[in-house]
């Protein structure tokens, strides 16, 4: 017990050190972490997995990245009209391996490639060429889920935290300052909740072109009083605890207790909230797209496959895909929000 | 035959032992005393008599027996018979052994019914009812069946459990720490009424305290609990005039000694509170409107000198820790606040906040005045980087080790979180805190009542030396004469928000005025309650 043997804090806290081993335990939650991980890691690189233009072409001893780059098409031969190369073009395609080579990704199309020489009115059911089938507009679905899935899931994690930051500042102010504050907050965040946020939101769809980040607002508006309930509740309890006393005794300012004394306290229960609102989030906008009020006619959506399924009942493959990528991403998040619930209860790890 | 044999009893959790090889006799008529400080294992010996311990606990025995059963080779249904029937049991905390929800005439009459098994008439358990109320000394028990536990004082429901524990006129009664959560003049009450009934009913006690003053007074033989064993055990008079084992010499010197040092003559004051009130409103309807207000502080006036110590004496709901968070300007106030001559209970936040590195606070519970979050080192420099910001790291760093150093605590304490201390240890660390601010004014508010005796002696030298030390001025809050006798020169009584009494110390001791006061310290420090009641809710009066 000298005083040279001080150890040294690791950075991670004995208390989040319990958690995370809490979270480890829960296996079910912990593998969907994983698997959810992966598929939202592959989805982040669509542009590579799935491309209508070949990731490398090596022409004329010149090494050239479609997807990075636009080429002119006359550059491949000179009977080629100067606009935009269309790789899919067997021309083009038959002008490069004539001076080199190309390599294409897994996945030729993209979200909005329309397959040529389908051999069947589209959609066509699932082939060798496309994996998943294809769409009405003769697109091919596997592309589009993936690029689907990417935007549903940044969507729901901008929405998810920017409107968690808005709810906690919204409820850390009510909840400390009390009082009147409190009062005529709660009282705007009631009428406020009652306004019928769907309705609002047709309305606005039929003024301006929803596009991802005027979608992104508007569901903000509604969304950040999820949280304030729970986090008011917190720092309520919170401002009258001895140690918040104490730091008030020793004269620190109330943003600061706020932050450092109160606040992990509320993120206890902002934490174990998240997961949920993000699925939330996620639902949101996919059932807005299923109604035909969200992202722009053309964006990759689940929620747009969902109704081509309903619309196209002969091409089962539509509504069964659309059901297993929106309900396995659900259930993924949900999985992963127990498992994140468990880990932060305080009856499981000990105290908070 | 004994009412109660216990031999060879064993309880562990997980492999580690909590109780070992403890054996006691109990005979009717008798009360016996376990006592240790927290840990020792002294309630889960009480829990193991009636194999109420949790699941996860091994008990092993020779030998339980109570009243001549055998309780070892029990099934259910017979322990369930046994519990309450044959021994009645009382806990700590009369609130969470109630069920909230239900009426205190229906709680008594389900303890009469459970153990009856010809049926009663309801007006039959009724009557039963009020006159077990009766017995248990509470008053106006007739009218008061039908009354929620949260509508009735610590003391009256500790005496609505006491009704339930012998609702069947059990041999054997068990009472776990039962006036822990009450006032000292509460205390004496209940345990009269327990030295009462016992006589009466020719009752076996098993009476389990941390509390020596409560042992001496109402036991007849005592066995000294220390980490899971029984390591003295003998008649009550014996014990306390020939104590033969270390340990319990130790718990018996540990009673705080002699006085605070001379205030300087001519010291100045450091803090001066003139008429001061605190009010709180009472607010109803939907707007919230105040309808009246409640003055938990109504009109008192407290100097306190340099290096100087004004004890704050009352029992819960006096008012004397609003007072305490009124002086530091925590707690909205009227009146006049002079510190170090400027009035701050007209200061704004901002302008206050300057002054607080000069008046510092000690909370009542070290478990939940520090954050769990923060190790020691963030939790005493917290203050150092509002007050001095300039002080470079390592500055900061010497100083909060020479304020640990100052309150007895090794270096190595830095790195640590505070679930990794003891009680002690802990109020130590907020001792720091607040010394590492060098304040002039510091309250005190219960600084020592969650702790172990033992432990609160060594916090009461410290407060002493610090104050002798830095010729601090204290605002000494406690219901506890027997340490406030140890600390304060000076004491002003407070009963409902008003000052009963005040005066210097010797002189309220060896002379108080007022019977409030009187009671006061006859419970203190004689056990002994005075004929006069103050057993009711101790609410402040309303005003408008």
């Amino acid at each position: 017990m000298s005083a040279d043997t001080i150890p040294r804090r690791s950075w991670i806290s004995p208390l989040n050190r319990r958690r995370l081993a809490a979270f480890r335990a829960h296996r079910r939650g912990f593998y969907a972490l994983w698997v959810f991980l992966v598929l939202f890691g592959i989805s982040l690189f669509a542009g590579v997995v799935a491309n209508d233009r070949p990731l490398v072409i090596r022409f004329d001893g010149h090494f050239l990245f479609p997807i990075l780059h636009d080429y002119s098409e006359d550059r491949f031969g000179p009977d080629f009209m100067p606009t935009e190369a269309d790789y899919a073009d067997p021309s083009v395609q038959a002008a490069i391996r004539a001076h080199g080579w190309m390599i294409w990704p897994l996945i030729p199309f993209s979200y909005d490639t329309t397959v040529e020489n389908l051999n069947r009115p589209a959609p066509s059911p699932p082939s060798w060429r496309n994996w998943l089938g294809t769409d009405d507009q003769g697109r091919d679905v596997l592309a589009r889920v993936i690029y689907g899935f990417r935007i549903s899931v940044l969507f729901g994690f901008t929405l998810t935290s920017l409107a968690s930051v808005i709810g906690i500042l919204a409820g850390a102010v009510q909840g400390y300052y009390g009082g009147l504050t409190d009062l005529l907050f709660q009282r705007f965040i009631e009428i406020w909740s009652g306004l019928p946020d769907l309705f609002m939101l047709i309305i606005l769809s039929s003024i301006i072109a929803p596009s991802f980040w005027v979608l992104l607002l508007f569901l903000l508006l509604f969304n950040w009083i999820n949280l304030t309930g729970v986090v008011r509740a917190e720092f309520l309890r919170g401002r009258t605890l001895d140690y918040v006393r104490a730091a008030k005794a020793l004269g620190v300012s109330d943003v600061a207790v706020m932050r450092r004394h109160i606040l992990p306290n509320a993120m206890v229960a902002t934490m174990t909230f998240l997961p949920f609102t993000l699925s939330g989030s996620v639902t949101i906008l996919a059932s807005l797209d299923f109604l035909g009020f969200g992202l722009p006619p053309g964006s990759p959506s689940l929620g747009e496959l969902v109704s081509q399924g309903r619309d196209n009942l002969q091409a089962p493959w539509l509504a069964i895909t659309a059901f297993v990528v929106l309900g396995g991403l659900l259930i993924l998040l949900i999985f992963i929000g127990e498992a994140v619930r468990d880990a932060f209860n305080p009856r499981k790890t000990g105290f908070r | 035959m004994s009412l109660i044999a216990v031999e060879g009893l064993t309880v562990s959790f997980g492999g580690r032992a909590v109780v070992q090889d403890v054996a006691f006799t109990l005979a009717r008529g008798e009360t016996l005393a376990i006592v240790g400080e927290s840990g020792s294992g002294k309630s889960t010996v009480a829990l193991a008599l009636l194999r109420l311990l949790s699941p996860d606990a091994t008990l092993t025995a020779k030998r339980i027996e109570i009243d001549g059963e055998d309780v070892m080779s029990m099934r259910d249904a017979e322990l369930r018979r046994v519990r309450g029937g044959k021994a009645g049991m009382i806990f700590q905390e009369p609130m969470t052994s109630l069920n909230p929800l239900h009426r205190i005439g229906r709680q008594v009459a389900e303890a009469v019914r459970l153990h009856t098994k010809a049926g009663m008439s309801r007006e039959a358990l009724r009557g039963r009812a009020v006159a077990l109320l009766e017995q248990a000394g509470f008053p106006d028990a007739q009218h008061r069946l039908d009354a929620f536990p949260h509508q009735l004082s610590g003391g009256q429901r500790q005496r609505v459990m006491i009704a339930m524990a012998l609702a069947n006129d059990p041999p054997l009664l068990i009472a776990d720490e039962p006036t822990t959560a009450l006032d000292v003049t509460i205390e004496a009450q209940i345990l009269a009424l327990l030295d009462a009934q016992k006589t009466a009913r020719g009752l076996g006690l098993l009476l389990i305290t941390h509390d020596l003053g409560v042992v001496r007074q109402h036991a007849d033989r005592v066995a000294v609990m220390k980490a899971g064993r029984i390591v003295e055990t003998g008649a009550a008079e014996d014990i306390f005039a020939r104590p033969a084992h270390p340990y319990t010499r130790m718990l018996l010197a540990s009673e705080p000694k002699g006085g605070p040092a001379p205030v300087r003559a001519g010291a100045g004051p450091v803090i001066a509170a003139d008429n001061l009130s605190v009010r709180f409103a009472i607010r109803r309807g939907v707007m919230r409107r105040a309808v009246g207000h409640v003055a938990a502080v109504d009109g008192v006036s407290v100097t306190v000198r340099e290096g100087e110590t004004v004890g704050l004496v009352g029992e819960s709901g006096s008012g004397k820790t609003s007072m305490g968070f009124a002086m530091l300007g925590l707690e909205h106030a009227t009146g006049e606040i002079r510190f170090q001559g400027q009035d701050i209970a007209r200061m704004t936040e901002r302008r206050l906040r300057a002054l607080r590195a000069g008046m510092q606070i000690v909370f009542q519970d070290p478990y939940g005045s520090l954050s769990p979050r923060m190790t020691v080192e963030e939790i005493i420099a917290e203050g150092l980087r509002v007050h001095f910001r300039h002080l470079s790291r390592g500055d900061r760093l010497a100083r909060v080790v020479a304020a640990l150093d100052e309150v007895g605590l090794a270096r190595n304490a830095l790195e640590r979180y505070p679930h990794e201390f003891s009680g002690g240890q802990r109020q130590r660390v907020a001792i720091a805190r607040a010394m590492v601010l060098e304040p002039r004014f510091v309250v005190l508010d219960e600084p020592t009542s969650a702790l172990d005796r033992s432990v609160q002696t060594q916090i009461v030298d410290l407060l002493r030396r610090l104050q002798a030390d830095h010729g601090l001025a204290y605002l000494f809050i406690s219901h506890d004469l027997r340490i406030v006798r140890a600390l304060a020169h000076r004491i002003v009584v407070l009963r409902r928000g008003r000052v009963v009494e005040q005066g210097p110390a010797e002189q309220i001791f060896a002379a108080p005025q007022q019977d409030y006061t009187r009671a006061l310290i006859a419970a203190a420090f004689e056990g002994r309650a005075l004929t006069t009641a103050f057993d009711e809710p101790e609410a402040p009066e309303l005003v408008d």
